[in-house]
This record gives structure tokens, C-alpha cells and sequence, in this order.
């Protein structure tokens, strides 16, 4: 034991060093040029600031262009809860029956599961449609097309979890003069907590960091989410990288939060899920 | 697209000043139902300016409220304003380009002709022809005329005694002394970042050279019998760019270098030339107001040093949507803006001036040194409309082939052929005629 | 099965309603299969602000004979195999050497694998001014060692690559993860039997370690290659498909048609991007699929 341990601990050091510099050190290089002087960012060097401006720097960011970046906070937590809500409800549904009832139908539902999954998305026919719906530059319309885009993945999650949870139960619960609907929302739903921890996190992190989606069906200032506020900054701040980084700052975050309290379920999740379908 | 493309940025250090002033109509879109005209403009310094002073002016006649929305510029702004007109969910007035972006709105479809209205009388028709479409006319212009050409820091001039040159070969010259002097990059080119469009100014702002020489070209390049690979002279511009790249003339980073930071080294004389529109000095006064008057301006030279003449952008318009419901407010608003009051207003807004487009209106003698070098140009009447106001063909693909005649990824035959087959593109959307 | 069973599982049956395939369907239908099947219309079509018009094959034959559109194509498949790839050899190493017994083991985890959770149009600003050929730190870090740094995103050569490297470096994480996950999996008793056997760890790796982490692999390869062969984010925050169209991809060629208002020509890139998709997916989902069988 003891002789293994001292096997590890120079390839261990040598991993740490190699993983500071590839992975830590771009993030220090965000964190830092957040934290310097217009005039000192601008030499976007790899250093300590010799002036502190953290505080000014957030405040800049935060007032820039009328509080957008707070609007866009706003949209971006609407977006993401409300599509994430939808998304992880409706497709339970599916993955459940999907489960518990093969048919003739099921090969069917296979293949437009996997389709979602693989086809990429039409862009323009789809404005389109949302057009004719009245939809399109709406935050509504846009928390439908991603509830769209991240369904596929979540019934594959939910089918084969839902798979792991006896029949018996369900049987039991019809005994007891359970109804479907409330079969469903009242026993197996709850079952389904682990996967459906899984499933927001891993679609919350998607969606909120989308950004092909809100820049082709949600144009416009007035209505922008995180990621266009970091696209839109970009072109103002050619000159200020202290506050274009501020920026970057300010998104990665509530992510890394996010990664911080729920670790272990993403990995489990993602990892499950991934290697089971 | 060129036109819109130097207004997109906004100089970061005024962008908060002017943010202040727009501060309460971020949020509005729509119509006027708060009895205030709301007008949508692209974000930069330029339009900005001009659109603010224009507004407070009228609001302190009127006592009508303007509100101005804000959107980003660039191919992403035009977007913008197609999905808007079409989804009829325009404010009462836009700002936005005249020429050939203009024809892409199909205007006849979105737009209200403004041909019968009287306030049109005092338009120019040069202007008129920017924003005419069959019979019907369709916006009023705001802004000043604008030069294409060769932004020059003076101090280098005059420290190498050169001479603004009025030919090519001239011009040549004077960037192999510059580069021979050692100090100072002879060209600036900014291809970095979003700042590919900037690599069009060789081609674009060499129609004046091109109409020279071939008098009929903007016809028979609109119905397709002349193209930039087989007229030689509209292929010289792809040529030039290909001379200056390959003569070892660019900056360094001419590959990595933004706009904003391509103006700052020319204000900082580490570049003498900088191909690009007269709408950058508004820019540059924004970031560092006393640059402006290190800087001067000549046209992009051709062949003929007698007839060494600029290439004019037509400066953008309001635009009247078919979809604004109530248009008695909105054709007042356009009434002042073509009006006396409304040049001065603009003037008394921006201190970068041109000559203006409606008639009767004056410009002050005090100005920068490259826009009384600007203004030599129209004096002597040696001036030509850039190809995209005379023409509504325009392939939206030239600043990446630009981009590569520059880095010497493609030779100057090859983008022009590869330029002709992008334009023929959009002909062919437009449906014209013989494409 | 008795004969009392059969009625009570009817009976369950249709305790699992089919219309719970509504509402999902409802949203799936109309925002995602609508548009796929109408953008097989749209491509056949010359269509702007003006209205549609019927042009057969005329986008279609744009895309193949401009030599920028079809290098977008070409630049497609490059960037799908390669960030692939290099995710697979990565990934199965890095899983490999962070299951063996070292130390640090959890915060080398969590360093490799959350870049995968944070925006990429961040990362594509941060990587952009890292990658500046002058003032960048990483050419910067090289010319310290005395080694010219190359122009990693404006050299027409690179680009493509760079961004590449780039949407490696921000995935690799979760293909790490997914392999931790199969080689935790694999029971320890195969290795033990080896260790009777004398086999060296290279040869545990090559004839235990590998093949029963093909499930793994499969995964790694099918969830990198659709998202490589979509991406866009990246690459539109990174290069905008520069310098010229050298690292154009179709994902940025359909945005920048959309955006120059030709709307039947951006569908049909839609059109050429599902049927390059398919090409490589379809025959790459059945060889996969049926090696697990044989396992």
C-alpha cells in the first residue's frame, strides 16, 4: 500500500502542474484582466494587477448600455427555468409510457428520439414557423424551441431510469385506485428525483450557455441573454479587456456555482445516462 | 454593407456618455404609445450623435418626445431590420443605409414612397438616386456626404516630406519611403475581429478610378455585361490590395488588429495609410479628440494624376415603415430632418462635418484638416457615388475574399472571378434582369 | 403466464395513456419536425424578403461548385473527425491514468471537466486573445522558451485547427468522464486473472482495458462527432469562419447566408449539413452498434 502511494504521488505532481497551466491558467488570465485597469488590461499580459480595480470593473459592466447585462441575467434565468421545467416534465412523460408501454409504435418513437438527438436544427424554416405562430423574437417562442432541442435527450435519460423502477409499484398504487395522471405525477414521478436532478442540471447548463439559438431566434438589445450581451460587449469593448473580461467573469460563474453544489450528480448523471444509451 | 460596417463600433470611451443620454429608450419597442416617436438606430458614435442632436432639437420645437432604440451594426443589424419590417414590428421610423442595402428591404413591399411628400423637393438628386427605387422614393438623409479613400497621418508626412500622391505609382512611392525610413508601418490594414470589412476600402473605394476609365461600368455591371475579372480596371482594386500585401507595406498584425486599435495606431503614427471611409474621424475624436487634427485624407489615386478624384458613400436615411400606423408624426419628424433647421442641428451635434444633402444648407469653415481635404474633392466637382449607390448589386462575401487577396491567401484574378460569382448571387436573389 | 394475468395487464395498460405523447409532441412536432421537413422545401427555393420562388437543384448546385461553400464542407468533416478524435485518445488516457492510484485524483477530475460547463462564446473570447499572435500569453510563453509562436488563429493553415484544439480542450472533460465510468466498471477480476498470467499494464490496457471499454468509446465518438459536426459557437466567437473562409464550417456558412437575407440558400446548407450528418452517423451508429453485439 504504502509503496503504491509513493508511485503516484510524481506522476500525481507532474498531472497538477500540467493541469494548472492548460486549464487553471486561462482562467486565472479571465479573472485577472477582469480585475486591472483599462490601461493595464490593454497590455493583456499574465499578471498580477499592480491596481486592484475589481469593484470599479463590475460596477462598469453592471451599468453598461442601461443595466443590459442585468435584463439580460433576467431573460437568461427566465429562459432557462421555465424551458428547463417544461422540458424535464414533458419528457419524463414520454420516457415513462415510452418505457412501460413497447407497441408497435415505439420503433417509431425510437427513431424520432434519435433524430432530435442527431438532425440539426432547420434555422430559417424554423423562424418561420415561429413567425406564423407569433412567436418568434419572443421569450416564449424561444423557451418552446429549446424545450424542442433538449427533449430527445432527456427521454433517453428518463426511459432508462424509468426502467429501473419495478412494475410492481405501479401495479400496487392501481390497486390502491390510482388514476393515471395521478399514477404518474404521485408515485413515479417522485421515484425519478435522481434523473430529474441529473436532467436540470446538465439541460440548466446548456440552455443558459446556449448561444446559437438566442442569437438566431431572439435578435435584438432588448431581449438579449447572457451569452449575446457577451457577443454584443465585445464589439464596444475592443479597447476596454478589463471590462469585456468582467464580463466573461460574470457568466462563467453561476455555472461553476452550480458545478460547486452538485458535482456528484452531474458526473453520475451524465456518465449513466451517456454510457447506458 | 460596407456603409454600415464603420458605423457598428462605438468608441468605448464616449459609448458611456451617449449611453447616459439614450439611457430611457433601451427598453422600448413598437409603436408611439406613449405619444413619443420611437426610432430605431445602429449603436455607433456616428449615428448617434447625429440622431441625438437631431432629436433634442425637435423635441425643444415641438415639445414631441424621440425616443431612439438602439441595435447592433454590421451584417447582424441588417438582420435585424429585415426579421423587424417583416414581422411588421417596427418602430415609426428606421435608420439605415441607403444604396444598395437599402434595395434589399424590397422596399416596395415595407416601405412608405416618399416621392409626393414636399419636403423631398429640397433633397438632392444625388441623394434621391441612393434612395430611389422604380419611381418611388424612400428615405430622408441624415448625415453628411462621406469620402472613401486614404486616411494619413500628417506628422509622417511632413517628417518624410512627402506629398499627397495623385497616382498609384506615387503612391507607391511614398510607402517605400515610409517603409524605407523605417519607423513606421506604411499601411494599416485591421483584419482581426470582426474588422474584416475594413479590407474592402482598396475595392470599394476605387469606383471613382473605375468610372474614369470605363464611364459605362455600373450599368453593364448591373445587367451583368461587365464583371471586376474581365474590366481591368475595376480588377486594379483587388490588384492594389495584392501590390501593397506583397511590397511588405502592412503592419505586422495586420492579421490580429481590431478597427478601434488599427485607428489608434494610425492617430499614434505607427501607421501612415489607412485605407477607410471619413466616418472613422468620428470615431477617432470620440476615443482621442486632439487626434483629429493629426490626420489628412486623400483619395484612393488611379491613373491619371489630372483627374485624381473620391468616391462618395451617400450617408444613411429614415426610412418610414408601411407597417407604422400612425404616420402624421413621423412624416413631421422627416419634414424637420430635410429641412434648414435640421442641418444645423446636426451641425451644431457633430463637429466632424461634410457636405450636406438637402439644399440651402451650410457647412462652418472651422473644421478638421481631413474634412477641409474632403471637402477639396467636392469643391472641384471630382466625385463619383461608390458602386453600391449605383448599382443594387452587391455580394455580401467581398470583405472575406478582400481578407484574402491581403493575408496572400488568393491572388487578385482569382478573388475577382471568386467576387463576380458572390455577385451574381445576389442578383440572382434580387431577380434581376439578364443574371 | 396465467390466464388471470392477461386481463390485469391490459388493464395496466391503459394506465400508461398515450396521450402523455402529447404535449411533448405537440412542442417537438410543430418547432422541430415542421421546419426539418419544410427546409427540404425551402432549399429548392430562391427565398428573401420578396417571397419564395422554385429553383430545383440551384442552391444545391452553389453549394458544391463555390469553392467557399464547399470548402465549409470539407472544413466540417476535418473539424468533426478531428476534435473527435483527438477526444476519444485523449479522453481514454487521461481516464486510464486518473483511475490509477495517484494523488490529487478528485481535483484533477474536477479541473479537466469543468470547462465543459462554461459558455463557450466565453472561452472563444478568452482562447482569442490568448492566441494573438503577439500580444497572446501563450506565444508569448513560447518565445520565452525561444520558440516563434505561430499566428494560431490567423494563419489560413491553422485557424480551423486552433479552434479545434480549443473545442478539445474545453471537451475533453466529459469524454474523460465518460470513460472513468467504463473503466471503473470493468470488474477487477479480469485484471487479477492477468496479473496470474504475468501480463504487463501495457498489455492489461490493450487486451482488457480497450476492448471492454468499446461501449465507452462508441458514446465518446457518437456524442463528439454530432456535436463537431454542428459547432458553432466556437468558431463564430473565434474567427467568424476567417481569415477569408478558411475556416468556414457549414454551421457559419448557413448563419452568414441568413444573414445576407438569402434564406433558401441558408436552408439548403441546413439541408447539406442533415445529409452530411447522416452520412457519417448512419453507417458509424450500425458499426458500432453491431461490434457490441459480437462482443
Amino acid at each position: 500500500m504504502r509503496r503504491r502511494r509513493s508511485t503516484g504521488v510524481v506522476p500525481g505532481l507532474i498531472a497538477i502542474v500540467l493541469s494548472a497551466v492548460v486549464f487553471l491558467v486561462p482562467f486565472a488570465f479571465i479573472v485577472l484582466t477582469a480585475s486591472k485597469t483599462r490601461a493595464e488590461s490593454a497590455l493583456r499580459e499574465f499578471s498580477l494587477p499592480t491596481q486592484w480595480a475589481i469593484v470599479e470593473n463590475f460596477m462598469a459592466v453592471i451599468e453598461a448600455r442601461d443595466y443590459m447585462l442585468l435584463l439580460a441575467f433576467v431573460n437568461s434565468t427566465i429562459l432557462t427555468v421555465a424551458s428547463v421545467s417544461i422540458m424535464v416534465v414533458l419528457a419524463a412523460m414520454v420516457g415513462y409510457v415510452m418505457q412501460r408501454r413497447p407497441s408497435r409504435l415505439t420503433p417509431l418513437l425510437n427513431a424520432l428520439v434519435l433524430a432530435g438527438l442527431i438532425i440539426p436544427p432547420a434555422v430559417v424554416p424554423t423562424i418561420w414557423v415561429l413567425q406564423g405562430l407569433g412567436l418568434f423574437r419572443t421569450l416564449h417562442g424561444l423557451i418552446l424551441i429549446e424545450v424542442a432541442y433538449g427533449l430527445s435527450f432527456c427521454v433517453l435519460l428518463f426511459r432508462a431510469f424509468v426502467a429501473t423502477i419495478p412494475r410492481e409499484l405501479d401495479e400496487a398504487a392501481v390497486i390502491d385506485g390510482a388514476g393515471p395522471v395521478r399514477l404518474f405525477f404521485r408515485v413515479v414521478f417522485p421515484l425519478l428525483r435522481s434523473v430529474i436532478v441529473t436532467a436540470v442540471i446538465v439541460q440548466s447548463v446548456a440552455v443558459f450557455n446556449d448561444f446559437q439559438n438566442p442569437l438566431y431566434f431572439l435578435p435584438g438589445d432588448t431581449n438579449a441573454t447572457v451569452q449575446l450581451t457577451l457577443y454584443n460587449f465585445r464589439s464596444q469593448y475592443t479597447t476596454q479587456w478589463n471590462l469585456l473580461f468582467m464580463d466573461i467573469l460574470l457568466i462563467t460563474i453561476p455555472p461553476l456555482i452550480m458545478y460547486a453544489f452538485f458535482n456528484r450528480q452531474i458526473v453520475a448523471g451524465l456518465t449513466s445516462g451517456a454510457v447506458k444509451g | 454593407m460596407l456603409s454600415t460596417q464603420p458605423l457598428r463600433r462605438t468608441a468605448a470611451g464616449a459609448a458611456a456618455a451617449l449611453a447616459a443620454g439614450l439611457a430611457l429608450t433601451g427598453c422600448s419597442t413598437g409603436g408611439g404609445d406613449d405619444g413619443a416617436l420611437n426610432i430605431l438606430i445602429d449603436n455607433s458614435e456616428a449615428t448617434g450623435q447625429l440622431m441625438q442632436a437631431l432629436a433634442d432639437a425637435y423635441t425643444e420645437s415641438t415639445g414631441v418626445e424621440v425616443e431612439l432604440e438602439l441595435r447592433p451594426g454590421g451584417s447582424e443589424g441588417d438582420n435585424i431590420v429585415k426579421t423587424r419590417l417583416q414581422t411588421g414590428d417596427m418602430p415609426d421610423l428606421f435608420f439605415y443605409n441607403s444604396g444598395s442595402l437599402l434595395q434589399a428591404l424590397a422596399p416596395d413591399q415595407t416601405l412608405v414612397d416618399l416621392s409626393s411628400e414636399s419636403y423631398m423637393d429640397v433633397v438632392t438628386d444625388t441623394f434621391k438616386d441612393g434612395v430611389r427605387a422604380g419611381d418611388a422614393l424612400y428615405g430622408v438623409p441624415v448625415g453628411h456626404a462621406v469620402g472613401g479613400g486614404v486616411l494619413y497621418n500628417l506628422a509622417v508626412y511632413e517628417e518624410l516630406g512627402l506629398e499627397v500622391p495623385t497616382t498609384w505609382d506615387a503612391f507607391m512611392a511614398n510607402n517605400q519611403a515610409i517603409l524605407d525610413a523605417g519607423e513606421t508601418a506604411p499601411v494599416i490594414q485591421t483584419y482581426g475581429t470582426e474588422s474584416a470589412w475594413t479590407s474592402q476600402l482598396f475595392v470599394l473605394g476605387d469606383n471613382y478610378n473605375v468610372l474614369a476609365a470605363e464611364p459605362d461600368w455600373a450599368e453593364e455591371y448591373t445587367g451583368n455585361e461587365a464583371h471586376f475579372a474581365d474590366t481591368p480596371a475595376a480588377a486594379a482594386g483587388f490588384e492594389h490590395l495584392q501590390e501593397v500585401a506583397e511590397g511588405g507595406f502592412l503592419n505586422s498584425d495586420y492579421a490580429s488588429l481590431t478597427y478601434n486599435e488599427g485607428l489608434a495606431a494610425l492617430a499614434a503614427g505607427e501607421g501612415a495609410h489607412y485605407p477607410m471611409l471619413t466616418t472613422a474621424l468620428t470615431e477617432i475624436e470620440a476615443t482621442t479628440p486632439d487626434a483629429v487634427d493629426d490626420l489628412g485624407f486623400f483619395a484612393l489615386p488611379g491613373t491619371d494624376a489630372a483627374n485624381a478624384g473620391l468616391t462618395t458613400w451617400l450617408p444613411g436615411a429614415l426610412y418610414l415603415p408601411q407597417s407604422t400606423e400612425d404616420q402624421g408624426p413621423a412624416q413631421d419628424f422627416l419634414a424637420f430632418v430635410a429641412s434648414t433647421e435640421g442641418c444645423d442641428a446636426q451641425t451644431a451635434g457633430a463637429s466632424v462635418i461634410g457636405p450636406y444633402f438637402i439644399e440651402g444648407c451650410t457647412v462652418p469653415e472651422d473644421v478638421p484638416p481631413a474634412v477641409a481635404q474632403l471637402q477639396t474633392y467636392f469643391d472641384s466637382g471630382l466625385t463619383a457615388p461608390a458602386l453600391e449607390f449605383l448599382s443594387p448589386v452587391k455580394g455580401p462575401a467581398l470583405e472575406q475574399i478582400t481578407v484574402e487577396v491581403g493575408s496572400g491567401i488568393r491572388t487578385a484574378d482569382d478573388a475577382a472571378a471568386l467576387y463576380d460569382e458572390d455577385v451574381k448571387k445576389q442578383a440572382q436573389q434580387l431577380g434581376l434582369e439578364g443574371w | 403466464m396465467t390466464t388471470t394475468a392477461l386481463p390485469r395487464l391490459r388493464k395496466s395498460r391503459s394506465h400508461y395513456p398515450l396521450w402523455f405523447y402529447l404535449p411533448a409532441g405537440a412542442v417537438y412536432g410543430v418547432l422541430f419536425i415542421v421546419p426539418t421537413i419544410a427546409s427540404f422545401y425551402f432549399a429548392f427555393t430562391r427565398w428573401n424578403m420578396s417571397g419564395t420562388e422554385f429553383i430545383g437543384f440551384e442552391n444545391f448546385a452553389l453549394f458544391f461548385s463555390e469553392p467557399y461553400l464547399f470548402q465549409g464542407m470539407v472544413n466540417t468533416f476535418i473539424y468533426g473527425v478531428l476534435t473527435s478524435g483527438l477526444k476519444v485518445v485523449l479522453g481514454l488516457l487521461l481516464a486510464v491514468f486518473l483511475t490509477s492510484q495517484i494523488i490529487a485524483r478528485g481535483y484533477l477530475r474536477s479541473v479537466i471537466f469543468f470547462p465543459t460547463l462554461v459558455s463557450t462564446v466565453g472561452v472563444g473570447i478568452t482562447f482569442t486573445v490568448l492566441m494573438d499572435p503577439e500580444e497572446g500569453l501563450i506565444n508569448r510563453a513560447l518565445a520565452v522558451l525561444g520558440v516563434a509562436g505561430p499566428g494560431w488563429l490567423t494563419d489560413p493553415d491553422l485557424a480551423l485547427i486552433s479552434v479545434a484544439l480549443v473545442d478539445v480542450w474545453k471537451g475533453v472533460g466529459l469524454a474523460t468522464l465518460i470513460y472513468i465510468a467504463g473503466v471503473v466498471a470493468i470488474p477487477q477480476e479480469f485484471f487479477e486473472a492477468a496479473k496470474v498470467d504475468g501480463a504487463s499494464a501495457y498489455q492489461n490496457l490493450r487486451h482488457i482495458t480497450l476492448p471492454l471499454l468499446r461501449p465507452a468509446t462508441a458514446t465518446v465518438i457518437v456524442l463528439s462527432l454530432i456535436g463537431g459536426l454542428r459547432s458553432f459557437d466556437l468558431i463564430w466567437a473565434m474567427t467568424q469562419g476567417g481569415p477569408g473562409f478558411t475556416s468556414d464550417v457549414v454551421a457559419s456558412v448557413i448563419f452568414k447566408q441568413y444573414q445576407a437575407g438569402f434564406w433558401g440558400l441558408s436552408s439548403a446548407g441546413n439541408v447539406v449539413l442533415f445529409l452530411l450528418v447522416a452520412a457519417l452517423m448512419v453507417p458509424l451508429y450500425w458499426k458500432l452498434n453491431r461490434k457490441e453485439v459480437e462482443q
